[in-house]
């Protein structure tokens, strides 16, 4: 589904991705973990288009997209739920679904982004509840799923999520993740960064740890999960406790 | 002061305060989607009244008034063409710069096809002489004509903002534009539309006042400044803090004159955009956040 091939990338003459591979099959979840500033989003955004690719290769379902504008992506088939969520706050909970199906409205005219709007209403009540209401007011875990709502209208075969978790309580983070599990058991793929690695590793297939713009470990989550340097770094564990 | 004359003055505020909300609405669209103040919005106004009347003994007026609209879209496209698009780093200060040179060169364009004459297009229905008696006050219908010509641009405005998928895919812009583009919306061609659709309003706002204001190469620069004024009165931004902060302006001007001389009319709109920075720079319906300029 997506294959990246050491690809570098940053912000200016500043060089925050140095050489990262990765790919990610069809049908799983896949979680990048790593703490702040190792460049998680700035990954996500490279391949989301919004930060140019310096060096190396970005391929989705075989293509090349490395160069491509967001919209071509989005357009392709690869949506980012940005961190932060970026809701429109001066817009409608209804009205930002809507603009989630931009791309669809543009190539296929196809009716069925009213069913999509229910499927997403059924996956998330709360958002159904509060229709009308304005992006900007709602609570932060009613904004996450909105903007997981939003991207999914465009109905994506790759969907990458940063950092869903950031700042919601555990309940919310759990019905979150649950919900992107049930997405992947309905054959989607994702693609999750995170930095509750707990969280994260418990419903994705395989993951990769990110350190200062480079990959430094990748395995299955059950591997990572298992892993003494992970456990350290990554699940609050400490020395002794693993060495017992 | 005697009803009618209240009635008078009332009306005339209000025709004029309805002609400076849709230039602060000008304003407000391409502020909204871009960040850009776009001070040749007057020369919007000017082109479309120009070139309506240069097409006015040719084609019928309503004809000639949909050509001017038409073509003066085509010069809002154009200009965001061959110089927003191409400018590497538009910061807010670049922004005002080009847009004040643009409202200069189109001036200059404007004096060399159509020479300093002050022209007019025909009152839309009945001549100068014509007018109506409401309740005591005497107007022209061509007053009826731009109320109403503001009316139907406002409603036009709110229901493609609303229901419209550009339109709402041009406030998304407003309201983030990292999502926007996330959602797969292209942003430049909505900056595109915007100069496209605020060209048009102000071109057929050109065309409705033309019989009453006259009009002249040089016509569209007090109209900018007190639809700049409406437009900081109201908040950078919000129509409806438009359309409030017009009437307020066109009523204080109207009513102005029975109290100062008639010179000092035009420095009541500045007093105002004064008044406002200093006191309440995010203007009576404004958010604060949208005082921090924004860039792109
Ligand atoms: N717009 C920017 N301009 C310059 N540097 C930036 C910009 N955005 C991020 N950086 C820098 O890039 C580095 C990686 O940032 P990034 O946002 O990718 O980290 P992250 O892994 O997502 O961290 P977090 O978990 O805190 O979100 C950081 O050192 C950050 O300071
Ligand atoms: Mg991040």
């Amino acid at each position: 589904m997506l294959k990246i091939r050491n690809l570098h990338s940053g912000y200016g003459n500043l060089r925050i991705l140095k050489g990262v591979s990765l790919h990610v099959n069809p049908g799983e979840i896949v979680t990048i973990i790593g703490g702040n500033g190792s460049g998680k989003s700035t990954l996500l955004q490279t391949v989301a288009g919004m930060i140019p690719v310096e060096e190396g290769e970005v391929l989705f379902k075989g293509r090349s997209i490395g160069g491509e504008t967001p919209e071509k992506i989005v357009a392709a088939g690869c949506s980012l739920v940005p961190e932060g969520r970026m809701i429109f706050n001066a817009m409608s909970v209804r009205e930002n679904l809507i603009l989630g199906a931009y791309t669809r409205f543009r190539s296929d005219r196809s009716g069925d982004v009213a069913s999509d709007l229910e499927a997403v209403y059924g996956m998330f009540p709360r958002l159904r509840e509060r229709e009308n209401q304005l992006g900007g007011t709602l609570s932060g875990g009613e904004q996450q799923m909105l903007a997981i709502g939003r991207a999914l209208m465009a109905r994506p075969k790759l969907m990458m999520l940063d950092e869903p978790s950031m700042g919601l309580a555990p309940i919310i983070v759990k019905l979150i993740f649950e919900e992107v599990r049930k997405l992947r058991d309905a054959g989607n793929t994702i693609l999750l960064v995170e930095q509750n690695a707990r969280a994260a590793l418990r419903i994705a297939d395989r993951g990769y740890v990110i350190e200062t713009g480079q990959m430094v470990l990748e395995g299955t989550s059950e591997e990572l999960l298992n892993n003494n340097d992970v456990q350290r770094a990554y699940l609050g564990k400490d020395y002794k406790s693993i060495s017992e | 002061m005697s009803f009618e004359q209240l009635l008078q003055y009332l009306l005339s505020g209000v025709t004029n305060g309805s002609i400076y909300a849709i230039v602060a609405i000008g304003f407000n669209i391409i502020y909204n989607t871009t960040g850009i103040i776009n001070f040749a919005q007057g020369e919007f106004l000017m082109l479309g009244g120009m070139t309506a009347i240069s097409l006015s003994p040719y084609v019928p007026l309503p004809l000639a008034i949909l050509i001017a609209v038409i073509i003066t879209a085509m010069v809002g496209a154009v200009v965001d063409f061959l110089i927003i698009r191409r400018l590497k780093k538009p910061t807010v200060l670049n922004m005002v710069i080009v847009t004040i040179g643009l409202s200069i060169i189109i001036r200059e364009i404007a004096l060399h096809l159509w020479d300093e004459k002050v022209r007019s297009l025909p009152y839309f229905t009945g001549n100068e002489v014509t007018s109506i008696n409401i309740l005591g006050a005497y107007i022209s219908p061509q007053v009826l004509w731009v109320l109403g010509v503001s009316a139907v641009i406002v409603i036009f405005l709110g229901v493609f903002f609303k229901f419209t998928l550009t339109g709402r895919s041009m406030r998304a812009c407003a309201s983030n534009i990292t999502a926007a583009r996330l959602c797969g919306i292209n942003t430049r061609n909505m900056v595109t539309i915007s100069f496209m659709l605020s060209a048009a309003i102000g071109a057929l706002a050109g065309c409705v006042i033309s019989p009453i204001t006259q009009t002249q190469y040089d016509c569209g620069t007090s109209l900018a400044i007190k639809g700049f004024a409406v437009a900081i009165l109201g908040g950078l931004g919000n129509s409806t803090g438009a359309i409030i902060g017009g009437i307020t302006i066109g009523l204080l001007e109207a009513f102005s004159i029975s109290v100062l001389p008639l010179a000092y009319k035009d420095a009541i709109a500045i007093s105002i955009l004064l008044i406002i920075l200093f006191l309440r720079p995010s203007g009576l319906l404004g958010k604060k956040e949208a005082v921090e300029l924004k860039e792109f």
